[in-house]
């Protein structure tokens, strides 16, 4: 099985080839994320070791006071007291303002690497062609960008840097044991290798377990998300009590896999202070049978002990460490998968310009189907002069909508060329190609913020000005001027408060502010009473003036300002002429046209 | 769009009243989590006496030249404490984990169910990315608390409690001054509680926006992709995470001006402590026993305190997120069925609108209502239109049949009884929907389309109904798909087109088989064709049920008995198609779209 992308994202067993690549580019992901923030972690690291050097002078301060400055005072001499003392406060001081020093840093580089995160996800999904968009469901992407960043944020919180100074704490004191008994100090060694082998065990089983819980959370993630989008059609079909059931069960699925998460992590533990524990207790047996002997000296024990009990102290917060970062893995395997899925339409890395832009457009031998499926359009012709009103008709489902997204450069031909004024489509950047060509789809999508600000989403930066001329001229400035705070009225959530006709206005007003060369509308009026409708087609003739346009309708009312009319069929081009010609020549246009005449009134 | 907002009704509880609030999901754990305390103290204790047992051993019980029995017992001691602070370990985690788990889930699930019954104008405030984050990551952090934090601060407190005790029995006057040390930490505390609550209750805020703004940048792809906008949508989203991130950065300012306090200040007091110690021991006040064990008990001391200022911000960050949780628990569901529901007398789908009003409740004020009075009847298996111009409310006027909205003044009717008398449940049953926007979900057309059907058809009538369905509202492509109506449509069934998708959740409002049909400009994305087809079968199917129809086009019309048109709020005219056509100029205007020398046409009706 394919394993690259997000082909293969719900898999939570894996073969070790699909692990190991997975694997990798996580890990990878994860560098690269950590590679811009060295010199914050090893700041972060520096200030950890020195706080807690602070902190570690200060019971041998209080040792020193004891021994040296106790004695000196009793003799009159204050000058030990007052080194002690105010070395310690000193000292105190240092370790206070390092640890605020190091918290602040700490959260620095996490949060870096979080916007950084963040950021790339955003980008990539934004890049990623509709194609994918079609079959990745939006829960997922949330899902990628809410708990799996989370993820990433708790392995950070676990305090990477921290893990630093365990190491190092480990290391001293292993240090020192050797220094005082190495042969002691090779017993604690053997320890190591039922710890590592604790750790493999805990490794090889959380990994699929933090794989799954992936996979079970983005299940809940989406299936929320889809129920709230959703929640008018919940509520009219009575949803409620299955969706309840539904969600419960996965809710409860996210939940068994967590505990038993737990239970593996909360065997880790415990084991880890065990095997720890143990390894005290053989150093005691292999020091207690010397001192029986009498080569070793009971101080020494008593310090090797003590030494022996704190070295195993910071293998539990390595252990935590450990388990966030199994669990910041898993999750940027899903994260690092959606970002190795490439868009299948493709930037050009040398666009090509135009410099004055007419607007000929011309399909030559172009064959499309999408992805790897069957063919839609076979190979035809087509150009269109620049300037000239075009207007798509035919049945639902064949073919229209297909051409505009081709123009718009939603999908790629399979072979064959678009080009518009000579270059090849895909020879232009996105900027520009978005610049010359708009279209505006059936469904009138309005983001969350106010009325112009969506209109100006159009152009960013035109002024009001510009945003109310806009609307006038496709007849939206009406309606906006009656709503609460015209148009810097909230549309709330998808536009909850404006009506469908009133969102394809505004769709309108949008594309009539791009003012672009080319302008493909896909269905753009159908939710539109038919005095705005008429309202719109003034607009748009006004508009279209010297613009090439594409007008998908299939109500024939739009027929009337185009300059020709094309018959899509089957994927096939079927009738090609003037409006005129057409309704002379008793093909399938005319007959539709004649259906259409009937139903006016 | 940079700016999300998000309507908050935020009134500040106290951290007391917060928590009494989780007193009914934590009551039945609680025996278990007192275990669990119990075993997190009892490892603390172990972890304490290790060390002590570990030198008495040495020094008391090994000696040069004894038995080697001795040793045994030695290490017997230690492995079996070794043992016990790890089972200890264990415990606290078994009887923890689990109960914190199910209280999370159990207020998830809740969360969610609340959500589903909270009226739709609720949800036209509140973007679902807001609400994911607090389903979320604001009950994970809960459990968190529960399983650790909650315990570990008591644990803490304990241990600081007595050290400070033992620190009096050793030298009142050094126990006194280390006390002293508490003044400035809790005067600091308190700022810090406001200071770190206002940016944690930001900073989950923010990512709530921030989730509801990568939903909008998926569900908006097209738009965006359409415009080329991608760039000035990034641009937006960069700027909104990275005000999150400086919110998240004051927070973590404050949280280290506070911890470094925490450690400073008890440390810097040990220091004077310590002149002072020494003086009084100096003047032999006290023993330098006294001043060695005060000291040791101190350094035991300096880890739970720093842990108590940790576990305190958690604490705080917990307490909010639980606000931003009961905060929507709070949000009233005004759209419930009423205590003791009734039911029609005859059920045969009479509906009638009283003086019907309505406004949107936070446009109150602001501008007139949608509906001012409409005022009008629909006979059982009548089938009527609906006409008016873009906005004029005739979406909202659908939405008060099956309550999605309440009227704010006169009633729905259906059969005589007002909607707000009925049960919920066995109105929506009697009502079918298709909306405009077509909202279908990840799931088989099958499913879809059956989604209304009451419960209970066995498989042979379910899928008579799916067929006469699907063929009424010719859906036939659905067959074709590569595994016909089984087949899984994308989410909001984007791969579908526009005009797909419409029959199919006509197909869904068609086979629930409803007395009362409410359908929202139904035929809005077909082709002339299509819609004739689908029109003259919807005829047939409409007999006997009564329905509401949006209309824009006299295509649509054609499907109705008689008209009603809506303007400015009230039911200008009903009645039937031509005589309204003769009667009534604003219905002209609405819905004859040839010009004026065309309109002498002859229409047949």
């Amino acid at each position: 099985m394919q394993h690259t992308g997000v082909s293969n994202e719900d898999a939570i067993t894996l073969s070790r080839e699909q692990r190991k690549s997975v694997r990798r580019r996580s890990f990878h992901l994860l560098g690269k994320l950590a590679a811009p923030q060295k010199r914050l972690l090893t700041l972060t690291v520096a200030l950890v070791l020195l706080s807690n050097a602070a902190r570690v002078a200060l019971p041998m301060l209080i040792a020193y006071a004891i021994d040296h400055a106790l004695p000196a005072l009793r003799q009159g001499d204050f000058a030990a007291l007052g080194i002690a003392g105010g070395a310690y406060i000193l000292c105190a001081i240092l370790g206070g303002v390092l640890l605020g020093w190091y918290i602040n840093s700490a959260a620095k580089m996490s949060q870096a690497m979080l916007l950084d995160l963040r950021l790339r996800v955003f980008r990539h999904t934004q890049r990623l062609s509709l194609e994918f968009h079609e079959n990745y469901t939006s829960g997922r992407i949330i899902s990628r960008q809410t708990s799996d960043v989370e993820t990433l944020r708790e392995l950070l919180d676990q305090g990477v840097s921290e893990l630093a100074s365990s190491c190092v704490f480990i290391l001293f004191t292993l240090a020192s044991i050797f220094i005082l008994d190495w042969r002691s100090g090779l017993v604690i060694c053997v320890a190591a290798i039922p710890l590592v082998l604790l750790f493999r065990w805990y490794q090889k089983n959380s990994e699929v377990l933090y794989r799954e819980s992936r996979v079970v959370s983005a299940r809940v993630i989406s299936t929320f998300v889809e129920t709230m989008t959703g929640i008018r059609a919940v509520k009219a079909f009575r949803r409620e009590k299955s969706n309840d059931e539904k969600y419960t069960t996965i809710a409860e699925a996210y939940r068994e896999n967590s505990v038993r998460s737990f239970n593996l992590f909360g065997i880790l533990q415990p084991g880890l202070m065990l095997i720890g524990n143990l390894a005290v207790a053989s150093v005691l047996a292999y020091g207690g049978f010397r001192i029986l002997e009498g080569s070793m000296a009971v101080g020494v024990l008593v310090a090797l002990l003590l030494a022996s009990k704190r070295v195993f102290q910071p293998v539990e917060g390595i252990a935590m460490f450990y388990s966030s970062l199994q669990s910041a893995t898993a999750a940027l395997e899903k994260v690092s998968g959606l970002l190795e899925e490439e868009p299948t339409v493709v930037e050009p890395e040398h666009p090509k310009s135009i410099e004055t832009v007419a607007g000929h457009l011309e399909f030559k031998d172009a064959v499309f189907g999408y992805g790897d499926g069957p063919v839609i359009m076979d190979r035809f012709s087509l150009d269109i002069p620049a300037g000239q009103t075009v207007a798509v008709v035919g049945q639902t489902g064949a073919g229209k909508s297909t051409l505009a997204k081709l123009i718009a450069r939603f999908y790629d031909l399979r072979s064959g060329t678009l080009s518009l004024d000579g270059v090849a489509i895909e020879q232009l950047s996105n900027a520009e190609l978005r610049r010359h060509v708009v279209m505006v789809t059936q469904e009138a999508f309005l983001f969350s913020g106010s009325v112009a600000e969506n209109i100006a989403l159009g152009r960013p930066g035109a002024s009001l000005a510009d945003i109310e001329a806009a609307a006038r001229a496709v007849g939206a400035h009406e309606f906006i001027a009656e709503l609460p705070e015209g148009y810097d009225t909230d549309v709330n959530k998808r536009g909850g408060r404006v009506s469908a006709g009133q969102r394809q206005l505004i769709s309108f007003a949008r594309a009539f502010l791009a003012d672009p060369a080319v302008l493909i509308l896909d269905e753009a009026t159908s939710s539109l009473d038919i005095p705005s409708e008429r309202a719109v087609q003034r607009g748009l003739q006004t508009l279209l003036g010297n613009r090439t346009a594409l007008i998908i309708a299939h109500r024939l009312s739009t027929v009337q300002i185009a300059d020709r009319v094309l018959v899509v069929h089957d994927g096939q081009i079927v009738e090609d002429g003037t409006p005129e010609e057409l309704i002379g020549a008793e093909g399938r246009f005319a007959a539709l046209h004649k259906a259409w005449r009937d139903s006016l009134v | 769009m940079p700016r999300v907002e998000t309507t908050r009704t935020s009134t500040p509880a106290t951290l007391r009243v917060t928590l009494r609030r989780l007193a009914p999901f934590v009551k039945p754990v609680l025996p278990r989590l007192f275990g669990g305390f119990l075993c997190a103290l009892g490892a603390g204790i172990v972890a304490l006496v290790i060390p002590q047992v570990l030198s008495w051993l040495v020094n008391e019980v090994l000696q040069v030249g004894g038995a080697s029995q001795q040793v045994w017992i030695a290490v017997a001691i230690v492995a079996g404490l070794g043992l016990l602070e790890a089972f200890f370990i264990y415990m606290r985690r078994q009887f923890v984990l689990n109960p914190a788990a199910r209280v999370e889930t159990t207020l998830r699930t809740r969360f969610y169910e609340h959500l589903q019954r909270l009226p739709v104008a609720f949800h036209e405030r509140w973007g679902s990315g807001q609400l994911l984050s607090r389903s979320m990551s604001d009950l994970s952090l809960l459990r968190r608390w529960l399983a650790f934090g909650a315990i570990m601060l008591i644990v803490e407190t304990v241990t600081v409690i007595t050290g400070l005790t033992l620190m009096f029995f050793h030298s009142w006057q050094l126990g006194l001054l280390y006390l002293l040390g508490a003044i400035p930490i809790t005067v600091k505390a308190f700022r810090f509680r406001n200071d770190y609550r206002a940016a944690s209750r930001l900073s989950q805020d923010q990512a709530g926006d921030l989730a509801t703004a990568v939903e909008e940048s998926v569900h908006g792809i097209r738009v965006i992709k359409a415009f080329g906008r991608g760039r000035h949508l990034y641009e937006g989203f960069s700027s909104q995470a990275q005000t999150l991130r400086e919110t998240e950065l004051t927070k973590a300012k404050t949280l280290a001006g506070f911890l470094g306090m925490v450690v400073t200040v008890p440390q810097v007091v040990l220091g004077i402590g310590l002149v002072l110690g020494l003086w009084l021991c100096a003047r032999d006040e006290i023993s330098v026993g006294s001043l060695v064990a005060f000291f040791a008990t101190a350094a035991v001391l300096a880890r739970p305190v720093e842990g108590m200022g940790m576990l305190l911000g958690m604490t705080l960050t917990t307490k909010t997120a639980l606000d931003r949780h009961f905060e929507v628990m709070d949000a009233h569901n005004d759209i419930t069925s009423p205590e003791n529901p009734r039911t029609p007398e005859k059920l045969e789908g009479r509906v009638r609108f009283e003086h019907v009003r309505f406004g949107y409740p936070d446009q109150a004020g602001r501008a007139r209502p949608v509906l001012q009075d409409v005022d009008f009847s629909i006979r059982p298996g009548e089938t009527m239109a609906l006409v008016g111009i873009t906005g004029s409310g005739k979406t909202t006027l659908l939405n008060l049949v099956p309550r999605l909205h309440d009227v704010s003044a006169g009633s729905v009717l259906i059969d005589g009884l007002d909607v707000r008398e009925w049960d919920l449940d066995a109105l929506r049953t009697h009502i079918a929907v298709a909306f405009e926007d077509t909202t279908l979900f990840s799931s088989s057309i099958r499913e879809n389309v059956l989604m209304g059907v009451e419960d209970g058809l066995d498989e042979t009538a379910a899928q008579q109904r799916l067929d006469e369905a699907l063929d009424v509202a010719q859906a036939g492509f659905a067959r074709e798909l590569p595994e016909g109506v089984d087949s899984v449509i994308g989410e909001e069934g984007l791969s579908l087109s526009g005009g797909q998708r419409q029959r199919i959740a006509l197909a869904r409002a068609i086979a629930a088989k409803p007395r009362v049909l409410v359908m929202d400009d139904p035929l809005s994305a077909l082709d002339v064709r299509t819609e004739e087809a689908v029109s003259a079968r919807l005829r047939e199917v409409l007999e006997g049920t009564t329905t509401l129809v949006v209309a824009h086009r006299p295509s649509t019309v054609m499907l109705a008995d008689r008209v009603a048109v809506l303007r400015d709020g009230r039911i200008d005219a009903v009645g039937s198609h031509t005589h309204l056509m003769s009667t009534n100029e604003h219905y002209r205007y609405v819905i004859a779209s040839l010009d004026e020398n065309d309109s002498s046409m002859e229409v047949k009706v």
